[in-house]
């Protein structure tokens, strides 16, 4: 497959891109920060976001979605990294979506499905259970059908009315056999859910189970895995596309300011001290372009794609957090104040960064994947 | 079955009856690598045999017209080309600086005429050209050259010292930067041909740290160079140039696809009970570097999509010559870690007769060659990013 876009999706992408420079301006998450926004998200936002179709890209036709796929979905990703967008959109539509359409039964499916797509649905995954991301690590049991225990960095878990988690039916925490997927209302009693205030302004929650009824199983007792790691890959890569679009929006951004702001009567951009670390962020922003265009059209192929999301989740987490450094240190004392925007780019780039396995975590399994 | 399908049936028949077995083994290192030329010693009669039957077919150069020595052959069959004998494990029949330097200047802004005395001898890999651009004073500042052109009606005598040119002692031709206007910086330049048997041309290879020779100090005392092989126009050589140069860029940046690392380190480490290498900062180290490495390897893929999709590169060349230069040193450093102290043998077994250290060294010179890394940054920073002077 040629690593270009085809016009569909290079339609996508610029409908994608005038939609949320419209309609979800870097002012907006700044708004719903500064009014402690209840939501966390603009309900109104969210409901047009649907309306173009963003909820279903990873959903079939048949079940309402679009189907437009990974590729599909890194677009509209990168698009958001591009202005911060606050949305269900990585729990519910990628991986809510993706999790029931690769293990649910066709009841759950034609139940759930079309109402993610609609936008109607918040569907997210309880997965970490410690400050690491660590699947296989998971610890909580299922025992007597309860759950009991703690889940953490469940996005969007405060407005989620389905949460899917990950427990342990059989084995010790380490096994890849004997986990689960129980599909939980919020309103069951003995989950208690918290919001965290989190310093990128977007939404995630602590979870306490207190004898939780597991009473709907997602796929295959004990065999969790087999379905949530190609899920989570693809969630990975998608989430590594929002990460270029932050590298690759904050590099604007920084050129436009270097070119403006004057010191010793010339422009700063004309110095060579910036030029040149200017160069080689926009080669790190090119090289993660392509590991993340690659490992999309390898997820829409299908087949193993641990290493291609590996790879991309490592390279676009390593460019983030360049760019979002090199940003603030061009802009000098303005890069740290609130008045600019960078700080929002750089927390969320940190928090982006951590989900689903950062740096490190897919460095190793990159390296482990390829036989070494 | 569509007419990609058929070429794809018929080239892998074709290689198979033409494609001797000795050259379906890697290459060890340079001795392996067929430039060709009028004096070239081939190292078998296989690589001679490989070499005329590519030539012949002008698979040597598959997107060159044919009335050119060309194969003719549309991009799309051009990779597939690639991909067949990248299945056999066949080695490039010949590299050239006339087949990835020249050639495209030449297809570009050459005359009929020239097109058809150059290229041909070119694809069959008869004539081995240099390049001439670098001086002692002229480096990345290379428009200010000096080597002078002299006006004596049907030719010019050329007067002059040009360095680092690669292989100008075994080449036959040599496409030169020649000052022909002095009140004119950059269009005062041009482009010229002409044959390094001819009388005053002398050369002197300088000794590389690395123990190689591969570069040369080039004197020119009254040359005489034919104005039939100006190429362009008169004073117009720096558009030429960098034209050129583009495609030296990409053809640089293109060393940094080479087999990964973590195979070479598996080979001579082996792995713990974990499957894992055992020395853990080393592993880290490796899995870095591959991460960028691979990340290049798609981007290099990428960059020849968008060129086949009609979007123009330009200055991306230059990008593309930074980030794979310093990729392939910092490669070769690894590799030295890897082997430890066996990559000190200068010669000996272990290093595979001193390959390692030299190659190694080698590498060095990549990012100042074609133009250095800080060059190619200024260009990045100024023609891809806006940034002013």
């Amino acid at each position: 497959m040629a690593m270009v876009l085809n016009e569909e999706q290079q339609l996508l992408k610029e409908s994608a891109e005038g939609f949320f420079a419209e309609k979800a301006p870097i002012s907006l998450i700044r708004s719903l920060r500064d009014n402690k926004d209840e939501v966390g998200y603009a309900g109104h936002l969210w409901l047009a976001m649907c309306n173009m179709g963003f909820a279903g890209l990873m959903i079939d036709e048949e079940y309402d979605g679009t189907g437009f796929g990974c590729v599909g979905a890194g677009i509209v990703a990168e698009a958001m990294g591009k202005t911060l967008v606050a949305a269900p959109f990585h729990s519910s539509c990628i991986m809510g979506a993706s999790l029931i359409q690769a293990a649910g039964s066709a009841e759950q499916k034609k139940e759930h499905l079309p109402a993610i797509a609609f936008g109607e649905t918040i569907v997210t995954l309880a997965l970490d259970e410690t400050s690491r991301h660590d699947p296989e690590g998971t610890a909580m049991k299922v025992e007597g059908g309860k759950l009991n225990g703690l889940k953490t960095f469940v996005p969007d878990g405060h407005v989620a009315d389905k949460i899917i988690v990950l427990a342990r039916s059989s084995g010790e925490p380490g096994d890849r056999d004997g986990l689960s997927l129980y599909m939980v209302d919020r309103g069951t009693p003995g989950l208690i859910v918290d919001r965290v205030i989190s310093m990128d302004s977007c939404n995630w929650s602590k979870m306490t189970f207190e004898g939780v009824e597991a009473a709907e199983l997602l796929g295959e007792e004990g065999k969790a895995m087999d379905v949530l790691e190609p899920v989570l890959d693809r969630c990975r890569i998608v989430v590594a596309a929002e990460l270029l679009g932050i590298a690759q929006q904050t590099l604007e951004i920084t050129m436009d300011y270097i070119k403006e702001r004057k010191q010793f009567g010339v422009p700063i951009g004309s110095f060579q001290g910036l030029q040149h670390r200017a160069a080689e962020w926009f080669g790190e922003v090119e090289v993660t372009r392509s590991a993340v265009l690659k490992a999309l059209q390898m997820a829409d192929a299908g087949g193993d794609i641990r290493w291609f999301a590996s790879l991309a989740k490592a390279k676009a987490s390593k460019t983030a957090e360049l760019a979002t450094n090199e940003a603030i240190q061009m802009h000098g004392g303005m890069g740290v104040t609130d008045e600019f925007d960078l700080g929002f780019y750089i927390k969320r780039a940190r928090v982006l960064q951590h989900f689903y396995g950062d740096f490190n975590y897919h460095a190793d399994r990159f390296a482990a994947c390829s036989g070494y | 079955m569509s007419d990609l399908e058929a070429f794809r049936e018929e080239t892998r028949a074709w290689l198979e009856e033409n494609c001797p077995a000795s050259m379906r083994t890697p290459a060890q290192g340079e001795k392996d690598i067929c430039w060709g030329g009028r004096n070239f010693v081939f190292q078998s009669d296989d690589q001679k045999l490989w070499l005329e039957r590519m030539g012949a077919r002008g698979w040597t150069v598959p997107t060159w017209p044919k009335e050119y020595g060309g194969g003719g052959l549309s991009k799309d069959e051009a990779k597939i080309l690639a991909q067949e004998m990248k299945r056999i494990k066949a080695r490039s029949p010949l590299t050239s600086f006339g087949i990835w330097m020249l050639g495209p200047a030449l297809l570009k802004f050459g005359t009929h005429e020239q097109k058809l005395e150059h290229l041909p001898p070119i694809a069959r890999g008869e004539i081995r050209w240099c390049q001439g651009y670098s001086e002692p004073n002229a480096g990345s500042d290379l428009a200010s050259l000096a080597t002078k052109a002299e006006d004596k009606g049907d030719h010019y005598s050329i007067n002059g010292q040009k360095i680092w040119t690669s292989y100008a002692d075994k080449a036959d031709w040599i496409f030169c930067l020649i000052r022909t206007d002095p009140t004119n910086k950059h269009e005062g330049i041009s482009f010229i041909l002409f044959d390094m048997a001819s009388e005053g041309v002398s050369t002197k290879p300088i000794q590389l740290i690395s123990g190689y020779s591969p570069f040369c100090e080039t004197f020119f005392d009254d040359v005489k160079a034919y104005k039939k092989n100006l190429v362009g126009e008169v004073n117009k050589g720096w558009t030429v140039a960098k034209y050129l140069l583009t495609h030296e860029r990409t053809g640089i940046s293109e060393m940094g696809l080479p087999v990964p690392l973590n195979r070479l380190a598996v080979d001579k480490l082996g792995t713990n009970d974990a499957g894992e290498l055992p020395e853990t900062m080393l592993r880290h180290q490796i899995a870095e570097h591959e991460i960028d490495a691979m990340s290049f390897m798609f981007t290099m893929e990428r960059a020849q999509d968008e060129a086949k999709a009609g979007n123009e590169m330009g200055a991306y060349s230059s990008f593309l010559k930074a980030y794979g230069t310093e990729l392939n040193k910092d490669r070769h450093e690894l590799i030295v870690k890897i082997n430890g102290s066996d990559a000190f043998e200068w010669e000996g077994q272990f290093s595979n007769n001193g390959e390692i250290p030299r190659t190694w060294l080698r590498t060095k010179a990549n990012s100042i060659e074609g133009g250095t890394t800080e060059i190619q940054h200024n260009i990045i920073a100024k023609r891809v990013l806006g940034l002013p002077s």
